[in-house]
């Protein structure tokens, strides 16, 4: 048996199994804290994204099967759905996946040729083109006057008749949301943040939420699956740029806290900014790239057109990979300082 | 003076194998900000196939006189001129369409494939032959433009011929296609990235045509056994 004996992970299948494991967790909580409405539309998503890949695959020429089955296509769909409202209308849930599989990925060249994350792509083209409908979040069960169950959800979801009031009763605005439209109002943040929605550090539910996915993150750091750079240079990049505006001024800025515990952060800098086709490959790239993910984040959040900005920080960021890598190319041992340059030159 | 056979491949150069927009990517500033709707991107293709042909006649006539080193400059201000001409009529009578398509009426005038014909064709040929080449080349824009612009408008909100009051009057409302009744609108495809993804599937779909012709082409061959 040849060299080297270490338990080989890396086979794509064993990878994607990993992270849909990793997320477990997070689903748990979700249902847990948000009723049982995300299971809807992780079925829905996952049942569509394995269609629009079967669809495309076979459109392109490769062998459906041994593609079809190696899970990408249910990460990417479990991300998206994880990112969506958890009371999203179908054709919502349905026209994300479908962009995200058929143009983030295929259209680009398919697994490992994308340069764009597909579920981020496909949460980008939803927020820019149904900015109500992607409102729509049930609140946590502990604050809503009622909540729904699975086939309340699903009746929601495919959009039967379900009374207006009884989904007012059960949906709330996000704390990302509350803290915007606080803001616009000029509230203080000390005067925003009493209400029930934000609980200890970022949001009743929500901050539970953000500690499931984290363990499940640190679950795939532990199996080296992810390497710690993405993660802790996206979360210090959130940390240091919210800690730095709170500092100069905190009736203006949320917490530093609040940001890193705040929906999507923890899900963004473990399973989305740590993606090995659309991020940076170098060491100190992974760092450049996570700051970089991180201090935009707050940046979109505070001064952008929408509540949350990890979807557009990450895009933004896989934009700038080929720039980073190119920058960041270890010095080869024995090899001059400057990068590919001749000493003598 | 002017061949059946000239005639058609003038015509298949700007509808098919030298399209502007598919093709040369040529003028793509103009069609990618004014296809959001099937009307406003008819009266920008029109307006840039009318300069096209008057400038590309123009050009040639004068062909004989310019020196060399100052063409540019000479075709850029008969472009001008045409351009200027161009915007004040729709100012005078199509005034709410014109406030529409805005700025890039007068940049007709730095439309590359304006200035492409006039120096590549009509600078070498005939004014005939380069009038014939300029409205095949705009009518190819054109056609571009109206199959992106339907397409965004369509996928954006659901109709078809939209604002076709700004030109003919209030009364022309009821010519608007409500294609996709109760359509919720899908606000991408009407924004600036819906452009680029749209035109990216037309130029796509153009290179898979030619892709299969040439195929067929192919097989239709007989191998030597």
């Amino acid at each position: 048996m040849p060299a080297p004996f270490i338990l080989d992970r890396s086979s794509v299948t064993q990878v994607m199994a990993w992270v849909l494991a990793a997320l477990l967790p997070g689903v748990a909580v979700y249902v847990w804290v948000f009723g049982p409405g995300i299971l809807v539309t992780l079925s829905l998503a996952t049942v569509t994204a394995l269609a629009a890949e079967a669809a495309m695959l076979k459109a392109r020429g490769y062998p459906v099967k041994p593609f079809l089955t190696d899970l990408s296509a249910i990460v990417t769909a479990w991300l998206l759905a994880l990112s969506l409202p958890s009371l999203a209308p179908w054709w919502l849930i349905i026209t994300g996946t479908v962009f995200a599989i058929v143009v983030a990925k295929h259209l680009y060249g398919g697994l490992g040729q994308n340069i764009f994350n597909p579920a981020m792509v496909g949460y980008a083209v939803l927020i820019v083109s149904f900015p109500v409908q992607m409102t729509q979040w049930s609140g946590p069960i502990e604050l809503t006057p009622s909540s729904l169950s699975f086939a309340q959800s699903a009746a929601v979801i495919f959009g039967g008749d379900f009374p207006k009031a009884a989904l007012d009763a059960v949906t709330m605005a996000t704390p990302l949301d509350t803290l915007r439209t606080g803001l616009l109002q000029q509230l203080t943040i000390d005067e925003i943040m009493p209400k029930s929605i934000f609980g200890q550090y970022g949001g009743t539910g929500f901050e539970w939420l953000a500690a499931a996915f984290l363990v499940g993150g640190l679950l795939l750091w532990a199996l080296r699956i992810i390497g710690w750079q993405v993660p802790l240079a996206f979360l210090a990049g959130i940390w240091l740029t919210a800690g730095f505006l709170h500092f100069f001024d905190a009736g203006r800025f949320g917490a530093p806290w609040f940001h890193l515990f705040a929906p999507s952060v923890m899900l963004g800098a473990f399973f989305i900014a740590t993606d090995p086709v659309s991020g940076a490959t170098t060491p100190r790239g992974k760092l450049i790239f996570g700051f970089g993910a991180g201090f935009l984040t707050i940046i979109i959040r505070t001064w952008g057109g929408y509540p949350d900005g990890v979807a557009f920080a990450i895009l933004l960021m896989n934009l700038s990979v080929p720039l980073i890598d190119a920058w960041t190319q270890p010095r080869i041992y024995g090899g001059s300082k400057r990068n590919g340059k001749d000493p003598s030159a | 003076m002017m061949t059946a056979t000239e005639f058609r491949s003038l015509f298949q150069n700007g509808l098919n194998k030298q399209n502007a927009g598919l093709v040369q990517l040529l003028g793509l500033c103009p069609l990618l900000a004014i296809s959001n709707t099937l009307v406003n991107a008819l009266a920008l293709g029109l307006a840039t196939m009318l300069v096209m042909v008057f400038s590309s006649g123009a050009v040639s006539g004068v062909r004989n006189f310019v020196p060399h080193e100052i063409r540019i400059p000479v075709f850029v201000l008969i472009i001008a001129a045409l351009v200027t001409v161009i915007d004040l009529a729709m100012h005078a009578y199509v005034h709410r369409l014109y406030l529409v398509l805005g700025i890039f009426i007068p940049l007709i005038t730095t439309n590359c494939i304006v200035l492409a014909r006039a120096d590549a064709f009509a600078s070498k040929n005939h004014p005939l032959h380069s009038m014939v080449d300029a409205f095949a080349m705009g009518l190819g824009l054109t056609l571009v433009l109206v199959v992106l612009g339907g397409f965004r408008e369509l996928a954006g909100q659901g109709t078809l011929l939209s604002g076709i009051n700004l030109v003919f009057g209030e009364e022309a409302k009821q010519f608007v296609l409500h294609v996709l009744p109760n359509y919720q609108g899908f606000l991408l495809a009407i924004l600036p990235p819906g452009a680029f993804i749209s035109l990216g599937l037309l130029i796509a779909a153009h290179n898979w045509n030619k892709a299969r012709a040439e195929q067929r082409a192919h097989a239709a061959i007989p191998s030597p056994a």
